[in-house]
């Protein structure tokens, strides 16, 4: 399983897209590869904006479909990051039907 | 190039003061300001630094400002940006609690330190400066990645304290929303363009639902719908094209829309050229909405915008 901290890259406030495409880039896509699974932990994250979600996960729905999910697993999220993550979700998995 | 500051220049009273900038001749800027009062959205301010950015600070003609109001634009740090020389002496007061003042971005590393470092300059509760920091985050980084501009973003932001409300300006001297819509979708004018880049689920980066990897085209989206439930103006200027929200009266709906011409909106398509874009927003923080409230609806009006755009690409069966 692999454990990644999304505070530790991005901070309190995660908006920089840049490290979530590293981050999905180096370390998420080689753990799905190796059939590992994946947890995204945003404690200490406050907050973070819809295109640091979608620049980290967007491509990963549109890569391996909707069952992608099922192996990736959000921990810690208070409640604005996780309503982010599913307004991402939830409009690549309509833009994808 | 000509720019007046007025008396009085707000997002509610901003056309006029749009319609008397002068794009003409480019390799100069002459600046000149009511002589009794000014006082202006930080929109206007950023205009007027990244106007100046784009013109040698030699070729800056900055008329000697005689309003009782003048210390103001040397706080919010005007004519030091400009390199251009200004009599007016003040005391410099800690900007804590009152303002951002003028700030320039170009990078994504440049925005992460500012966020951290200017926002709790504003000193605002927990659920606002969540709200602040969203808006700028997504206005900057439109700019350092979509407009193609030299001098990135230009942005400042001041609280009224009458009023308990926050307003920001950001100002680029890029390529325009025109130019970045057009790479994928259709759009006559400047005016076109920025009804598309306001709807949600359509970026200039590509034509396909959902957007590419790196972008999904909800930014824009996001920040007018902020302001639309909060009932709070937001302007953006491109090229001739204007857009401006209208507050909304207590008794209307709170319900976004997906179409920005679908809200209580005003236009114009004939705006003197802004070699750019312009974003303003008011934020009130009396009636700020709670972020996650904002998401709720957010996610309903995104959904569902997407789900009818699809239908719209669906083959229809030939009846006779």
């Amino acid at each position: 399983m692999k454990h990644i901290e999304i505070h530790g890259h991005a901070g309190a406030f995660a908006e920089n897209k840049d490290i979530a495409r590293n981050l999905r880039l180096n370390e998420i896509v080689p753990a799905l590869e190796k059939n590992e699974e994946v947890v995204l932990d945003f404690a200490g994250v406050d907050a973070t904006t819809q295109s640091f979600v979608h620049a980290l996960i967007s491509d990963l729905l549109r890569q391996y479909g909707g069952d992608v999910l099922d192996r990736i697993e959000f921990k810690a999220c208070n409640e604005t990051v996780r309503k982010i993550i599913a307004i991402v979700v939830d409009y690549m998995q309509e833009g994808a039907e | 190039m000509k720019i007046h500051l007025p008396n009085s220049a707000f997002l509610g009273n901003i056309d006029p003061f749009i319609r008397g900038f002068d794009p003409a001749s480019p390799d100069s800027l002459e600046i000149t300001a009511n002589d009794k009062w000014i006082s202006v959205h930080p929109a206007v301010l950023s205009m007027i630094a990244a106007l100046g950015l784009t013109v040698k600070p030699e070729k800056i003609r900055c008329q000697k400002f005689e309003a009782a109001s003048r210390h103001y634009f040397v706080r919010m740090g005007l004519f030091k940006l400009l390199g251009i020389p200004s009599d007016i002496v003040i005391k410099e007061h800690e900007p804590a609690g009152r303002f951002i003042p003028l700030t320039q971005i170009r990078t994504a590393t440049e925005q992460t330190r500012f966020i951290i470092d200017m926002i709790p300059l504003l000193h605002l509760e927990p659920e606002q400066a969540k709200t602040l920091g969203y808006i700028f985050s997504e206005l900057i980084r439109n700019v350092i990645e979509h407009a193609d501009a030299d001098n990135g973003a230009l942005l400042c932001a001041q609280y009224y304290k009458k009023s308990n409300s926050i307003r920001i300006g950001i100002a680029d001297t890029g390529c325009g929303i025109k130019r970045t819509i057009t790479r994928s979708h259709s759009a006559d004018t400047d005016l076109d363009a920025i009804r598309l880049a306001l709807m949600p689920g359509i970026t200039g980066t590509t034509s396909q639902e959902g957007g590419t990897e790196q972008n999904a085209g909800a930014g824009l989206f996001f920040i007018k719908s902020i302001a639309s439930v909060n009932r709070d103006f937001f302007v953006i200027y491109s090229g001739a094209g204007f857009y401006k929200l209208l507050k909304k009266s207590p008794a209307r709906s709170r319900r976004l829309k997906a179409d920005p011409f679908a809200d209580r909106h005003t236009t114009s398509s004939a705006m003197p050229a802004w070699p750019g874009t312009v974003v303003g927003v008011d934020i009130t923080l009396d009636q700020t909405e709670e972020f996650s409230l904002l998401l709720d609806a957010i996610r309903d009006t995104y959904s569902s915008a997407v789900r009818e755009r699809r239908k719209g690409l669906h083959k229809k069966p030939r009846f006779s």
